[in-house]
């Protein structure tokens, strides 16, 4: 056990921290981008699904990560669409059409690649990556935070874009609008279908981008049902946030962490049933829940249709 | 942006509707209602619940589209085919509900309806404020948090809002139903400021006495159709008392049984008859020492509530909505525990019992959330009559239900409190207001009631409703058994039926003020927070 505070278990696990955290990164910063308009989007796991596949299904042909991304999210967006549609522009439950897209995209994308490539799973050669000199030297955080892929750098300057988008800008307001008084929002001029309709496909981009990155910089394959769950994080990440990105990036890294302790422990040589420790995640989930549920503020008018004139 | 002052009286029209119709299923919403509002002129829209006025409200805002009919503005034609079209004309609207978000600050809501591309431009917001604050004469701290202010403040922000693409028309939708007597006569004051100033103000309400006080011009709407008005040279020259007998004749029809309504309708405008109880010295029957309850975030908990109430008496509880009414309402009927104080019904302690407990002891409450915690809207009104007596040996026989004798108490029920319903097995969300408070009147008046809370009894329902139940809660006061406890935010209907008044505020008694004549400037005085003299 001595090796625990060796530079390879340290430097692997931040590695592997970031490589599973900017997925829950980036689709917790859509989900909350949604949550704040007053749409709960628990169809949040079916959009990094589907983002996952079209995304490496991109990347593995056109040879690609660039081009992988952008299938992502279109199709992450396109998932949305979906949801936008019934549930903003027809009210539906946002619960129930939320699990059937998850559901839905879970069997079509097991599907599609059974279709596409029988029952081989392919995978993509190499990863780019931009490597920042000098500080890519550090030892312990370099590897792990400066000599990585566009995208983990796109999704850390997304949160403090983020930031400045809620505190400083009239979306930010017109967001907060549309989840705690829609009316009032309505009455002000601006309409809450439009305001809820965008701020869904906004999470259909990141959630779609998120699962992207896990099929192509993240595995370099595509495994049916291959996001386990980290779009149920995401969204519990978000509802824990309290409407703050910092948090939803601390969160996200606390869960990377302790999805890539089973890999740093077997850097050192440590033998846990790897069983136990991919239970991790899901405990942490169950601890935090734990300790910080209480303090979770909800838009009062997260989950509700909202329809003019029905008050 | 600013119109330029208008002297006259008869000032050109701001805005004109002519022959606006609109039917909804089953329902014809305004017929052929043609309407001028004059800048410079307070012009009150007078009607009757479904008299058309929400719907000209909708149509003017941008929230309805008129089926047929035309619309102008300065005197040309126009189309108002959203809430921001209508705010781009300057036609500003105020709702009966606060429409604001309370997260956000004064400056944040006001910036809400900027285009969406830009980041948040405080110094211009804040120069636009400083302006219509001035003219407004109103004083609102511009970072502060909506949901932290009084509801008068509010809407004094509303007022702000609805002004800020321009000054032209503001209409303002029973505005004084949420305020204070003091924070109705600084509305009546920023109101006077904005005609002086030149803006058409229409004013919707259902209250006589505040449009005669406040308008240079009435119209009144009645099933959708405007049936008269009274012109500004009238208004003059009339006295209060001809004006409302006119008035009256409009809204009813000449012939209509208006003289019963009419003292619903007037209210403020007679000093209250007296209805002091005579039994001064009985020992109280209801007794609540120092209740305390916890609050969530928002709600206005007991702080120290003392309250006791005589056999045969009717206590009143006034205080602007939001003073911890509900949470007394909730620790007599049992539905909340307190924190700490006691609470004892004839000399007996009842704080540890629950509904039902204390529901054999004869506590009964009639809420305001009728169709909420009040029934079960879906199941029938046979089942809703004794949907609190569930599993009683009258109507269950060892957990058989026996549904004629359900149906057969409903029957009787409908009978005797004159129920308008097809039949006892329709849902109960099918019934009107009116009808529905008298379900839950029937089903919580039987004859072993010591104590009745009746919160808020008339809100919602129309004048003859109201009238009706109003004239109950009289018949069933003088009962000696009974305690009644009946909380309002309408004075007038405290006036109207209690023996004393209480007045809330933030969750403790303030004063109690016996009904006779001039207890209205005393409960006044208590809701403003002044002491009683």
């Amino acid at each position: 056990m001595d090796g625990l505070l060796s530079e390879a278990f340290i430097a692997s696990l931040f590695f592997g921290a970031v490589t599973a955290g900017v997925p829950l990164l980036l689709a917790g910063l859509g989900e909350q981008v949604s949550e704040k308009s007053g749409v709960l989007n628990i169809g949040l796991e079916g959009m990094m699904l589907a983002g996952a596949f079209a995304g490496f299904a991109a990347a593995y042909a056109t040879d690609s990560f660039l081009a992988g991304f952008c299938a992502g999210v279109l199709a992450g967006m396109s998932v949305a669409l979906i949801m936008a549609v019934l549930c903003v522009v027809l009210g539906m439950n946002q619960i129930v059409v939320g699990i059937a897209i998850t559901l839905g995209a879970e069997g079509v994308t097991a599907l599609l690649h059974h279709v596409l490539y029988s029952r081989s799973y392919p995978r993509l050669s190499r990863v780019e990556t931009w490597t920042i000199p000098g500080l890519a030297d550090i030892p312990y955080i370099g590897p792990a935070f400066f000599d990585r892929n566009a995208l983990i750098y796109l999704a850390f300057a997304l949160t403090f874009f983020m930031i400045w988008v809620f505190r400083r800008t009239q979306v930010g307001l017109n967001l907060q609008a549309a989840g705690d008084a829609p009316a009032a929002l309505d009455a002000a001029g601006v309409s809450v279908t439009v305001t809820r309709f965008v701020s869904v496909l906004v999470t259909g981009c990141l959630g779609g981008l998120g699962g992207a990155y896990m099929a192509t910089v993240g595995g370099g394959l595509f495994l049916p049902f291959m996001t386990g769950g980290a779009g149920f994080i995401a969204i519990v990440l978000a509802m824990l946030a309290r409407g703050n990105p910092l948090w939803v990036l601390f969160g996200a890294f606390l869960f990377g962490a302790s999805l890539a302790l089973t890999t740093a422990l077997q850097v050192v040589g440590v033998n846990i049933p790897t069983d136990v420790i991919q239970m991790l995640p899901f405990a942490m989930v169950i601890v935090v829940l734990l300790l910080f549920a209480r303090h979770s503020y909800l838009p009062p008018a997260l989950g509700l249709p909202y329809q003019r004139g029905a008050r | 942006m600013k119109p330029e002052p208008v002297g006259a009286p008869d000032g050109d029209a701001a805005l004109a509707l002519h022959d606006i119709t609109k039917r909804f299923p089953g329902v014809l919403a305004n017929d052929r209602v043609s309407l001028v509002f004059r800048r410079g002129e307070i012009h009150a829209l007078l009607g009757e619940n479904g008299a058309g006025k929400s719907t000209l409200i909708g149509i003017v805002s941008g929230m309805v589209r008129p089926d047929s009919g035309s619309i102008e503005v300065a005197g040309r034609p126009v189309r108002i085919a959203s809430p921001s079209a209508a705010l781009r004309l300057g036609i500003g609207t105020v709702y009966q509900h606060v429409l604001l978000v309370p997260s956000l600050s004064v400056l944040e809501n006001l910036m809400l309806g900027n285009p969406w591309w830009r980041t948040i431009d405080r110094a211009a917001t804040s120069e636009r404020f400083a302006e219509l604050a001035e003219l407004l004469s109103v004083r609102v701290s511009p970072d502060a948090l909506v949901g932290r202010l009084s509801l008068g403040e509010q809407q004094q922000v509303e007022i702000m809002r609805a002004l800020w693409h321009g000054e032209l028309v503001l209409f303002l939708d029973e505005p004084t139903s949420m305020l204070t007597p003091q924070g109705v006569d600084d509305l009546g004051v920023v109101m006077r400021r904005l005609r002086d100033h030149g803006v058409a103000i229409v004013f919707i309400t259902h209250k006589l006495k505040e449009a005669s006080d406040l308008a240079d011009r009435i119209s009144v709407l009645r099933q959708g159709r405007v049936v008269g008005e009274v012109r500004p040279a009238e208004l003059k020259t009339m006295s209060p008392d001809a004006i409302i007998e006119r008035v009256v004749a409009m809204m009813f029809g000449h012939d209509a049984k208006a003289g019963d309504l009419r003292a619903t309708l007037v209210g403020d405008a007679s000093e209250p008859q007296s209805r002091q109880h005579a039994d001064a010295g009985v020992e109280p029957l209801l007794v609540l020492r120092g209740g305390h309850t916890a609050g969530e975030r928002g709600e206005c908990a007991l702080d120290g509530a003392d309250l006791e109430v005589r056999p045969g008496e009717v206590m009143g509880i006034a205080g602007v909505d939001g003073n911890g009414q509900k949470h007394l309402a909730e620790v007599l009927a049992g539905q909340r525990t307190m924190t700490a104080g006691s609470i004892s019904l004839a000399g007996r302690e009842i704080g540890h019992l629950g509904v039902a407990g204390r529901r054999r002891l004869g506590v009964r409450y009639i809420t305001d959330e009728r169709l909420g915690e009040g029934t079960a809207p879906r199941h029938s009104l046979a089942i809703n009559l004794v949907i609190k007596e569930i599993g009683s040996p009258q109507f269950w026989k060892g957990g058989i239900t026996s549904w004629r004798r359900i149906h057969d108490h409903a029957r009787n029920m409908i009978r005797t409190y004159s129920i308008v319903a097809p039949s006892e097995r329709v849902p109960l969300a099918g019934l009107s207001g009116g009808n529905i408070q008298k379900v839950l009147l029937a089903r919580e008046w039987t004859g072993d009631a010591r104590l009745l809370v009746v919160a808020k009894p008339t809100y919602g329902l129309d004048l003859q409703n109201t009238r009706r139940a109003r004239d109950w809660i009289k018949r069933i006061g003088g009962n000696a058994d009974t305690a009644i406890v009946v909380i309002s935010n309408e004075l007038e209907e405290l006036i109207d039926v209690s023996h004393r008044i209480a007045v809330m505020e933030r969750g403790r008694i303030a004063g109690i003020v016996k009904n006779r004549p001039g207890a209205r400037t005393a409960i006044g005085r208590l809701m403003a927070g002044v002491e009683a003299a």
